[in-house]
């Protein structure tokens, strides 16, 4: 296997030891009903990874429960070799992480600049205004729109966008492409792999797995509150039919 | 033209700002009372309360300490801000997971203690507070004597209306708390710290209260049910601008004291329930009030 950029980094990780991120036995519930099982996954600095698998598998509160955002959960979440399990959300937020919910977060009573100056600064290093404005032009052209004004593509350029100033390192980004035309998908896929090239560590959940795959390293793959396979992206086509499999379709 | 209708100008014009007055004490209340509904979910029946604490705390300083008027513009609305701190931190804060109800019994069962408290403390004949010494005297308009007290009342309660617009509808900080009124899960997951913003909301919202007492004191006699007959009309304010609409509880304020002003003039013996009446035909046309936004 010919030496990469990426697996000559892996592998530095590898030697220093820890991942960015590190899950383990992580379980989670809402109310009543148990949707974690005992999660385990970690993420290496500068990776782009996905938590694949079908509707109600748990990838979505694996992204909440990391976030601190689900009341109730247990396990471990190391994050730069600190434990977050019993921090709230602000605090961790406070850590450099960052979370782009599945349904955007757009906020009605803010116009689009103000939802993008929203989230206060966590570190330095973040993107700036004219630099976010670079990567979605159409988020300047609206900047004086009612964020809920805007249409679906665009809500979801800012909600991204929203979370690149904050200096953040770590984003957690929830189903980004659903529900919208293939042109768009293409440009926040772009987006991702430019994101990745500036450094951003990415846990992105999907259930596209072809748009997955075009921006991805790894993909683990959740069934029941738990990850059941890990598979590297060059390995994908190989593994296609598990996959199919897998995510039943 | 008044004369063929058959009002002397003095009564229109002397109703007119008297129902101007109203509305500059409804504004203000409701203005408060919409912020914290907005932010907390929480339908603050202290408010009347927190409004007659305002007024005798400002006696207090003048009859305990010698602190007079001028002084008590500012440290009154801090002092029983602080009070509502305490009580939102204690109390309020271990609601917000349940009905609105439970809100609204707390804080009615809070007021009527207050109320209580200060009633055996200083019975219900009221303490005077006079107009201080710079406002005495009025303009003479011509038509009219325009007293300078109730310039001062229109003028103060317009400009912290209008500073409080301004700072919510304007400024980041006003952008946390629009954003925290509609998903205050998120901009928590954003690092801003909501409790605190609720809490700090609160103070205030309890503070203007405070302040429209201290405005009020010089004009009607400071006693202990004060606050408990103007919240009714306050509520009623507030439904029809909308709740939560803050632009909304300013306008429909200063609107309704007009309207009321004007019954008094051209049909005084609708004037007690005339806001009412536009309250419940408010409800019946746009449920969500005047400004407030359809969800």
């Amino acid at each position: 296997m010919p030496e990469t950029a990426d697996t000559a980094r892996a592998a530095a990780t590898a030697a220093d030891g820890a991942p960015l991120l590190a899950v383990s036995g992580l379980t989670g519930w809402y109310g009543e009903s148990h949707v974690l099982h005992g999660m385990e996954f970690d993420v290496r600095e500068g990776e782009v990874v996905t938590l694949l698998g079908r509707n109600g598998a748990g990838k979505t509160t694996t992204l909440k429960a990391i976030m601190g955002i689900l009341a109730q959960r247990k396990g471990a979440i190391v994050y730069e070799g600190q434990e977050l399990i019993k921090l709230p959300a602000r605090a961790i937020a406070r850590l450099g992480i960052a979370y782009c919910p599945e349904e955007r977060g757009i906020f009605a009573s803010l116009s689009v600049e103000e939802n993008l100056m929203l989230p206060p600064r966590v570190r330095p290093g973040g993107l700036s205004l004219e630099q976010i404005y670079a990567l979605f032009p159409n988020l300047e052209e609206r900047r004086a729109s009612q964020g809920t004004k805007l249409s679906g593509g665009e809500q979801q350029m800012l909600a991204i966008g929203r979370i690149l100033r904050t200096g953040a390192k770590l984003l957690l980004l929830d189903e980004p492409t659903e529900g919208l035309a293939p042109v768009i998908v293409q440009q926040i896929g772009h987006t991702i792999k430019r994101l990745k090239q500036q450094g951003f560590t990415i846990v992105l959940v999907e259930q596209n797995f072809r748009f997955a795959a075009s921006v991805a390293d790894r993909h683990y793959v959740v069934e029941q509150g738990k990850v059941i396979d890990t598979i590297p992206n060059d390995d994908i086509e190989a593994n296609i039919e598990k996959l199919h499999a897998y995510l039943g379709v | 033209m008044f004369e063929l209708l058959g009002i002397p100008p003095q009564a229109l014009f002397g109703q007119l700002l008297l129902g101007l007055i109203n509305g500059s004490f409804y504004a203000l209340l409701s203005l408060g009372l919409a912020v914290i509904f907005g932010l907390l979910n929480i339908i603050n029946f202290t408010h009347g309360a927190q409004y007659m604490m305002g007024a005798f705390v400002a006696w207090m300083l003048l009859h305990y300490l010698g602190i007079g008027y001028w002084w008590a513009l500012v440290i009154v609305p801090v002092a029983v801000g602080l009070t509502g701190i305490v009580l939102e931190r204690l109390m309020i804060s271990r609601l917000y997971h349940l009905d609105h109800l439970y809100g609204l019994l707390l804080t009615f069962g809070l007021a009527l203690i207050i109320q209580g408290l200060f009633r055996n403390q200083y019975g219900i004949s009221g303490e005077a507070y006079s107009i201080p010494s710079q406002l005495v005297g009025a303009q003479n308009l011509g038509f009219m004597f325009l007293p300078n007290y109730r310039l001062w009342v229109i003028a103060v309660s317009a400009a912290v209306c209008l500073g409080t617009w301004f700072v919510i509808e304007k400024t980041r900080l006003g952008a946390y708390l629009r954003a925290a009124t509609e998903n205050p899960v998120l901009v928590g997951a954003f690092g801003i710290n909501v409790p605190r913003l609720v809490t700090l909301t609160y103070g205030f919202g309890v503070g203007l209260a405070a302040l429209a007492g201290v405005l009020a004191a010089p004009i009607y006699s400071v006693n202990p049910n004060m606050g408990a007959d103007l919240i009714i009309v306050v509520f009623a304010v507030v439904v029809i601008g909308g709740m939560g609409s803050i632009l909304g509880a300013i306008v429909t304020g200063f609107g309704l004291g007009l309207i009321e002003g004007l019954t008094r003039v051209f049909y005084p013996e609708g004037s007690a329930v005339v806001i009412f009446v536009i309250m419940a035909i408010v409800l019946l046309v746009k449920p969500a009030g005047l400004f407030g936004r359809t969800a």
